[in-house]
């Protein structure tokens, strides 16, 4: 009986596991396996152990790289900054809206990622009329565009991802207990000192969590800069892209994959150890 | 003595004085026109059902509520509209509102921390603070690891610490079992004697108001039906409503038939008993209230007022027996029997016997029939 107690545990670890083993795991080994071959499409890809590919792959491709992580870094930013406010009016202010809202949050996700981004070509368009009001403001110059540049790939990066900084930070601000709120004033803190240091840091772990959802998926996108970028707006995602499809170097494709993703998790590690550090240690001194 | 400020209204220097305050969320009066003062280092507590305002009132005192109308004073100054962190309270929240990002100290320090006080200051009043709520070996600790009782000990020592001129609380010990909420209600009573702070405490269980306060305002419907000291407001009720909140009602309605201090009151039971009716006119209605513990079953001093009825039911509660009587007009009278002799005990009458009730007239208080109905109701859903 305790014996089989014991076992729960590993049962329901079980699906995750073999999904995880599945499609993550042995997928990773072929990657790996194949970022190692040499040789060209048309003859054959022969297993060797072509470190070079990895070399290959980074020279040449800096620029899309820094750009990779600061488009996607500015983009979390932007959203971080409109995501926080909204969430807060939503969860805490809106009343009886909180459904409504929380829905207009999601209902872009009715449409494909492809449309709506193909939607904002359209907005961000030299003759529309977001743009005029933005050369009006003297924001654009009064030639300039907005379309085709990098400030269009990270508006467009912002908008698809915003949801996703959004619902985290909702949930945590949703559950935070009013009282606690009015615990901070009743104190002696200012409205201001009270969201800085009892709002906040409560709701610091949605803020890691919606950073994390933005951020990682931010810095492999190719559709955004394909789509509303120009020259000189390519990030690694399009270089990845035009590896595998255009070029057929699946070996480098494979290569350039796996130094973005290792780049990633060496940002996402920095990341929490800094920012996140508070917030999740906090939370698991709570549950022990 | 801390039953000095007892009954003590008149107070010339009162640390909380609300007047003619009123209250409204859209079309409900949670508050309607309230007028109170509370004396200084008075523990003073606000009883009644839930929706009765005391909450609300509390909340308008903290600062977390604005009046609609009125004045709110403490010490003197008119705190209306100052926010929260610009009054000379602090409260302690029926839920603790720990913050749950911070240890038990940290928590304390949090107010003396916002007000500028030296670091040294600071760690020596938290230490003192937790001394004296007896934490002071879980100051390192998170809330979340503490039980409910030491967390309520927290909210309190993180409130005290700041040596408010009031101590708000709002039903403190309400999300406790009953154990502990009798030794912390004898704590917080210790506590309150030490430091001298004028404690205002909002509560629906009479008996823990009974236990703690100097004086008792009972609520009902946004307004006050009586504010004295808890042996007042237990003997000699204001108002239907409050016989009937504190304690068990033995409600005895009745008809004046003659007024004035050696007046005649004809219970709608078909007795005639004499009674003080002071200020009642001949005919009005009235309700004779009698505390269970008071009656007498089939015994009694000659004169004194005499009921009939029949036992419905007979209980062993250990300590007392209690009957309950069915009088002629279907009012059900709790009786209290003490234990004390075991012969007599054998001798109560069982279920369906006749019995005669009685009590001594000082024993017996009149009420006017409250406008609104008994809301016993009311409070066993607070309960």
């Amino acid at each position: 009986m305790t014996a089989r107690r014991r076992l729960v545990p590993y049962g329901l670890l079980a699906p995750g596991a073999i999904w995880l083993a599945l499609f993550f795991v042995i997928p990773m080994y072929f990657m790996g396996e194949l970022a190692l071959r040499s040789g060209t499409f048309t003859e054959g890809f022969q297993p060797a152990f072509e470190v070079s590919n990895f070399s290959d792959a980074l020279s040449g491709n800096t620029d899309q790289f820094v750009r990779s992580f600061v488009y996607a870094g500015t983009a979390t930013l932007i959203a971080l900054l409109i995501a926080y406010p909204l969430s807060y009016a939503i969860a805490l202010r809106a009343g009886r809206f909180k459904l409504l809202l929380l829905f207009a949050v999601v209902a872009p996700f009715f449409t494909t990622y492809l449309i709506r981004t193909i939607a904002w070509k359209t907005i961000l368009s030299d003759d529309s009329p977001a743009v005029s009001v933005l050369q009006f403001l003297h924001l654009v110059p009064e030639d300039g565009r907005v379309l085709a540049t990098g400030a269009a790939v990270i508006a467009g990066l912002t908008y698809n991802f915003l949801p996703f900084m959004i619902l985290p930070i909702y949930a945590s601000l949703d559950r935070i207990d009013t009282s606690l709120i009015e615990a901070g004033k009743d104190l002696y803190a200012s409205s201001t000192q009270t969201f800085l240091r009892v709002t906040l840091p409560i709701t610091a772990p949605g803020i890691v969590a919606g950073v994390l959802l933005t951020f990682i998926p931010a810095v492999g996108d190719y559709v955004n800069a394909e789509i509303l970028g120009g020259t000189g707006t390519a990030m690694i995602g399009n270089v990845i892209q035009s590896l595998y499809l255009e070029q057929r170097n699946y070996p480098e494709a494979a290569a350039l994959s796996f130094i973005m993703m290792l780049a990633i998790l060496a940002v996402v590690l920095v990341y929490l150890r800094v920012a996140g550090s508070g917030a999740f240690m906090g939370d698991d001194e709570e549950r022990s | 003595m801390a039953r000095t400020k007892a009954g003590n209204s008149e107070d010339p220097n009162p640390s909380v004085e609300l007047r003619d305050v009123t209250k409204r969320f859209g079309d409900f009066t949670a508050v309607d026109d309230l007028t109170l003062a509370i004396g200084e280092g008075e523990f003073f507590t606000m009883l009644g059902p839930s929706g009765c305002g005391k909450t609300t009132t509390l909340r308008m005192v903290a600062g977390f509520e604005e009046a609609t109308e009125g004045q709110v004073l403490i010490d003197g100054a008119d705190v209306v509209g100052l926010p929260p962190y610009k009054r000379p309270t602090n409260t302690v929240f029926q839920s603790y509102a720990l913050f749950p990002h911070m240890n038990v100290a940290d928590n304390v320090a949090f107010g003396l921390k916002r007000k500028g006080v030296d670091k040294k200051e600071i760690e020596r009043r938290v230490g003192e603070e937790l001394e004296r709520v007896g934490l002071a070996r879980e100051a390192n600790r998170r809330p979340a690891q503490l039980s409910g009782g030491m967390q309520q000990r927290v909210a309190l020592a993180r409130a005290l610490v700041n040596l408010p001129k009031v101590l708000l609380l709002d039903e403190p010990l309400g999300a406790l079992d009953l154990k502990l909420r009798k030794g912390l209600q004898v704590q917080l009573k210790r506590i309150q004697r030490e430091v001298g702070i004028t404690f205002v405490y909002v509560t629906h269980d009479q008996e823990e108001a009974l236990t703690m306060s100097d004086r008792i305002a009972v609520m009902n419907q946004g307004r006050i039906e009586q504010v004295a000291d808890p042996e007042q407001v237990y003997d000699r009720p204001a108002s239907t409503f409050v016989a009937g909140f504190i304690g068990v009602s033995n409600l005895m309605p009745g008809t004046v038939r003659k007024s004035g201090a050696s007046g005649e009151v004809e219970l709608d039971s078909g007795a005639k008993i004499k009674a003080k009716v002071g200020g009642f006119s001949v005919g009005e209605r009235l309700n004779a209230v009698v505390r269970p513990e008071k009656l007498d079953v089939d015994a009694g001093g000659p004169g004194d007022p005499v009921v009939e009825g029949l036992v419905e039911s007979s209980l062993y509660l250990g300590t007392a027996t209690q009957l309950i009587v069915k009088l002629p007009d279907d009012v059900r009278m709790t009786v209290l029997v003490p234990n004390a002799d075991e012969a007599q005990r054998q001798r109560l009458p069982g279920g369906g016997a006749k019995v005669k009730l009685s009590w001594a007239p000082e024993h017996m208080h009149v009420v006017r029939e409250s406008a609104e109905p008994t809301s016993s109701n009311d409070k066993e859903e607070a309960t």
